[in-house]
């Protein structure tokens, strides 16, 4: 694989995929110099603070019917800009690959919550450790009000425990199923009574009710907190090979390779669960650059999304629309279906999925137009004819800005259609996409059929 | 060969020509195979039905005691037997249960029981135990069970735009089809179509890409299908002007077109009643009951209500006491109303709830919801429930032979 290809994967996973005005830069550097660019722009964490303040409850509990319509609107509304800040987020930083690692937490930690300031603070926490240690993480995560709520640890006290947080800390957080007893939830639980938070959002540990009695959790005997049952589960090597294993199936391939997750493993767990070292084994393993690694992994929706908006600059005059997108495609971004994610991978094409996932592209860049010159038929004419007509509705309705010109400039010159179709996708270029593409009239044309094809699905 | 038969098989013919050599066996049913074709149609309803106030226990006086301000009043109940009757916005079920189309399962649910939307519907739709995460629905995996019946995509069609969870297994996957000229119409796309055509082979290997393709190919022959087979059958039934009334009557086309589908799935949503919750449900219930009586009559009328199952869900009752907003908040065990010319015990199938015997508020499950599924599974749909549900489930005896 040449060094551009090379990079192109680089970015493709670590990312949301080489723009053209990055093949000049980026895609000239040696591997080795692309991935410490990658760590280098994703150094500083940067949180999102578009949402100030919880709704008011108060207006729910006490107010008359207006005022518990406003709390319904104003959450509402804040749901909607949260959802809308990480995504424009995505879709114009350079930290890309702090991005790419925070929505890969996201799933990892899936939690919904109604109040969009707890859901905003764990998306900062995923963002803050996204490239730092697990163990801060995991830690950070379980005293955050958003996990609290959304596992019910708020409800889990000395002499009545609720075990639902400290299962899923096990079966999806760390070690996985079959790696505990029954009896150890039952323990962990007891552990973390009392964990909770206060008024303001404020974890706080509430030692009226935290079971201060012995336990015995992994055959490990003593008076154990939630800390203790934290640092136990990562003393078992079985969490580094969960979390590598996921980690393998995000950014490599969805097939588990025992060799190279074992290799992660060690990795990770001789690393004391530093996440930045992970990464950089997986990136310059040459395993990464294999065949059967690349353009083979199916973008989420939010991957694909984000990956159209970074490549053609798009944005959006009406929100509600890409809100549209992620609901039609089945991924809706602090939504997961339940705490154990999105299950990802084909899960995300069904036929109405993937006929979306076909059309959106030239919804987006040109009115819902493909224009084609092959040997169309009077059938296929008039399809097209129409198409053309509906354009400018179907602009009206979308309302999104692409800026041609710059992508434009930064296609290289002298480059052919078949060229800049093997840029846009990692995925071989087919012959029959070939032979359109060497029918298009001009070279927007090409780049809308090279975005609307299965190819561009994959990373 | 009769008109309808001349039809389909032209259609078949032509929707053959624009699907790859690999997919043809997939068409090539014999004619034979589509008489006494079962269906079942699943309605979903969104928000947690409040059961109580649906099938109202107005012989129960703790019925009265716990809902004060929103029980329905007994002269207004309109009664099925000594203790159970219908909330006066099913009027429109009562003329179906008289003539033994409806059977009413009380107390459905399943052991430690969620009371959160989304986790609980999953629980529905995946057919799982509360503790465990199923990324495939129960009728996705009855269509990977790869029985004689079940081997396209659009053996299970969902009337909605979006395919819920319910509808997909690990190999296969329903299809969801809103309206069969749309569908049919975005698979005209010239560029798209001389992608299917014209794919190499290379594309059509085991890995992601060959995937995509195959699934693109699917929807293309299955949209092809349902579209050319659609058209030749015009409702004659008259349906209530509501979305919920459309979609039954999109259902009524494509059954009494012929085509080869054996599970519907539609929903109808705004059932989660925190406030004021007589008004509110009582406008849904009649847009539910209003679309079902339409539709179970249009197929008597056809000769096809022997051939169809009807089975409402929701993902969870409500409390028994009502809340201080005159609503009621999230419970556990709910009814399953059933609707069907094959009903082997009509009425009411089981005791009604016990308002005295309570779990923290809330109704105990009397029948586990699996045990329904695994009826429809073994009795309607001709595939071993274990094959679907993973351990057996005994099921009820709600099917007539």
């Amino acid at each position: 694989m040449d060094n551009l290809l090379q990079v192109k994967h680089l970015y493709a996973r670590a990312g949301f995929g080489l723009r053209f005005d990055e093949k000049s830069t980026a895609g000239n550097l040696s591997v080795k110099h692309a991935i410490a660019g990658l760590f280098k722009t994703s150094e500083n964490p940067q949180p999102i603070t578009i949402v100030k303040d919880n709704a008011d409850y108060s207006m729910l509990v006490k107010g008359d019917k207006e005022q518990k319509k406003q709390f319904m609107q104003l959450q509402r509304q804040q749901e909607k800009d949260l959802n809308m800040a990480w995504l424009n987020f995505m879709s114009t930083t350079d930290a890309v690959l702090r991005e790419k690692m925070t929505l890969f937490w996201h799933n990892h930690f899936a939690c919904r919550s109604r109040q969009s300031e707890f859901a905003q603070q764990l998306n900062n926490i995923q963002r803050q450790h996204a490239l730092g240690n697990f163990r801060e993480l995991v830690l950070e995560v379980s005293k955050s009000p958003a996990m609290i709520q959304f596992l019910n640890n708020q409800q889990n006290r000395k002499g009545h425990p609720n075990e639902n947080f400290a299962r899923e800390l096990m079966e999806l957080f760390t070690i996985g199923r079959g790696n505990y007893t029954e009896q150890d939830v039952k323990e962990s639980a007891r552990a973390f009574t009392g964990w909770g938070f206060d008024k303001d959002g404020k974890f706080i540990t509430r030692p009226f009710q935290h079971d201060n009695g012995e336990k015995t959790f992994l055959g490990k005997t003593g008076n154990l907190t939630g800390e203790d049952i934290i640092n136990r589960l990562l003393e078992q090597k079985q969490t580094a090979i969960f979390i590598s294993t996921k980690l393998y199936k995000y950014l490599v391939n969805e097939v588990p390779n025992p060799a190279h997750i074992a290799a992660m493993a060690d990795v990770f767990y001789h690393g004391n669960y530093e996440i930045k070292p992970l990464l950089e084994f997986v990136f310059t393993a040459p395993w990464f650059y294999n065949l059967q690694n690349t353009g083979n992994l199916v973008k989420s929706p939010v991957e694909f999304l984000v990956g159209l908006n970074r490549q053609f600059y798009i944005s959006y005059q009406r929100p509600e629309v890409l809100l549209q997108f992620q609901k039609v495609l089945g991924q809706v971004l602090f939504y997961p279906p339940n705490v154990a994610g999105w299950p990802g991978g084909r899960n995300w094409i069904d036929s109405s999925s993937l006929m979306y996932r076909l059309k959106i592209p030239s919804t987006i860049l040109n009115g819902g137009l493909i224009d084609f010159t092959g040997k169309a038929d009077p059938e296929e004419e008039a399809y097209i004819a129409a198409t053309r007509n509906q354009q400018q509705q179907v602009n009206a309705r979308v309302q999104a800005q692409v800026d041609w010109d710059k992508l434009m400039e930064t296609i290289p010159a002298g480059i052919n259609n078949q060229q800049i179709a093997a840029f846009l996708l990692q995925p071989p270029v087919s012959k029959t996409l070939a032979a359109e593409l060497g029918n298009a009239p001009d070279i927007k044309t090409a780049i809308i059929q090279t975005v609307s094809t299965p190819e561009y699905q994959l990373c | 060969m009769n008109r309808r038969n001349f039809l389909r098989n032209t259609a078949l013919a032509s929707g053959a020509l624009m699907v790859p050599a690999f997919l043809k066996p997939f068409e090539a049913l014999a004619i034979n195979e589509l008489s006494g074709y079962k269906n079942l149609v699943i309605i979903q309803l969104s928000g947690g039905n409040d059961g109580l106030n649906t099938i109202i226990p107005y012989g129960n006086d703790i019925y009265y005691q716990k809902r004060s301000t929103i029980a329905i009043n007994k002269p207004d109940v309109i009664a099925l037997n000594d203790v159970q009757g219908l909330n006066p916005n099913l009027s429109a079920l009562k003329e179906l249960y008289d003539q033994g189309w409806m059977c009413v399962i009380n107390s459905v649910g399943y052991p430690n029981p969620d009371r959160s939307h989304f986790r609980s519907m999953d629980i529905w739709q995946t057919g799982s135990e509360a503790n465990q995460f199923l990324t495939t629905g129960w009728i996705g995996r009855y269509l990977d069970s790869n029985c004689a019946t079940c081997k396209n995509p659009y053996t299970a069609i969902e009337v909605d735009d979006t395919l819920s969870l319910a509808m997909k297994g690990a190999k296969m996957k329903g299809i969801a089809v809103e309206d069969p000229n749309k569908l049919f119409q975005t698979t005209r796309e010239p560029f798209f179509k001389e992608l299917v055509h014209d794919h190499e082979n290379a594309n059509l290997s085991e890995d992601n890409l060959g995937y995509l393709y195959k699934t693109m190919a699917e929807t293309y022959s299955s949209a092809g299908y349902i579209q050319q087979t659609s058209k030749t059958y015009t409702v004659k039934g008259e349906y209530p002007a509501t979305p919920l009334g459309n979609q039954l009557k999109t259902v009524s086309k494509f059954i009494n077109s012929g085509l080869q589908t054996r599970v519907y799935y539609v929903s109808l949503s705004g059932f989660d009643t925190h406030v004021a919750q007589q008004g509110q449900q009582g406008r849904q219930l009649q847009i539910y009951a209003d679309a079902v009586a339409a539709f179970i009559k249009d197929l008597k009328q056809t000769g096809k209500l022997d051939d169809t199952l009807v089975m409402t869900f929701s993902e969870f009752g409500r409390r028994v006491e009502q809340n201080a907003s005159n609503g009621t908040d999230h419970g556990t065990a709910n009814n399953i109303l059933l609707f069907g010319g094959k009903l082997k015990k009509a009425g009411i199938f089981n005791d009604a709830p016990d308002l005295a015997q309570l779990d923290n508020g809330d109704l105990k499950y009397t029948v586990d919801f699996r045990d329904v599924y695994a009826t429809l599974l073994d009795k309607w749909l001709d595939v071993s429930n274990g094959q679907v549900l993973g351990k057996g489930f005994k099921g009820l005896e709600f099917i007539a032979p």
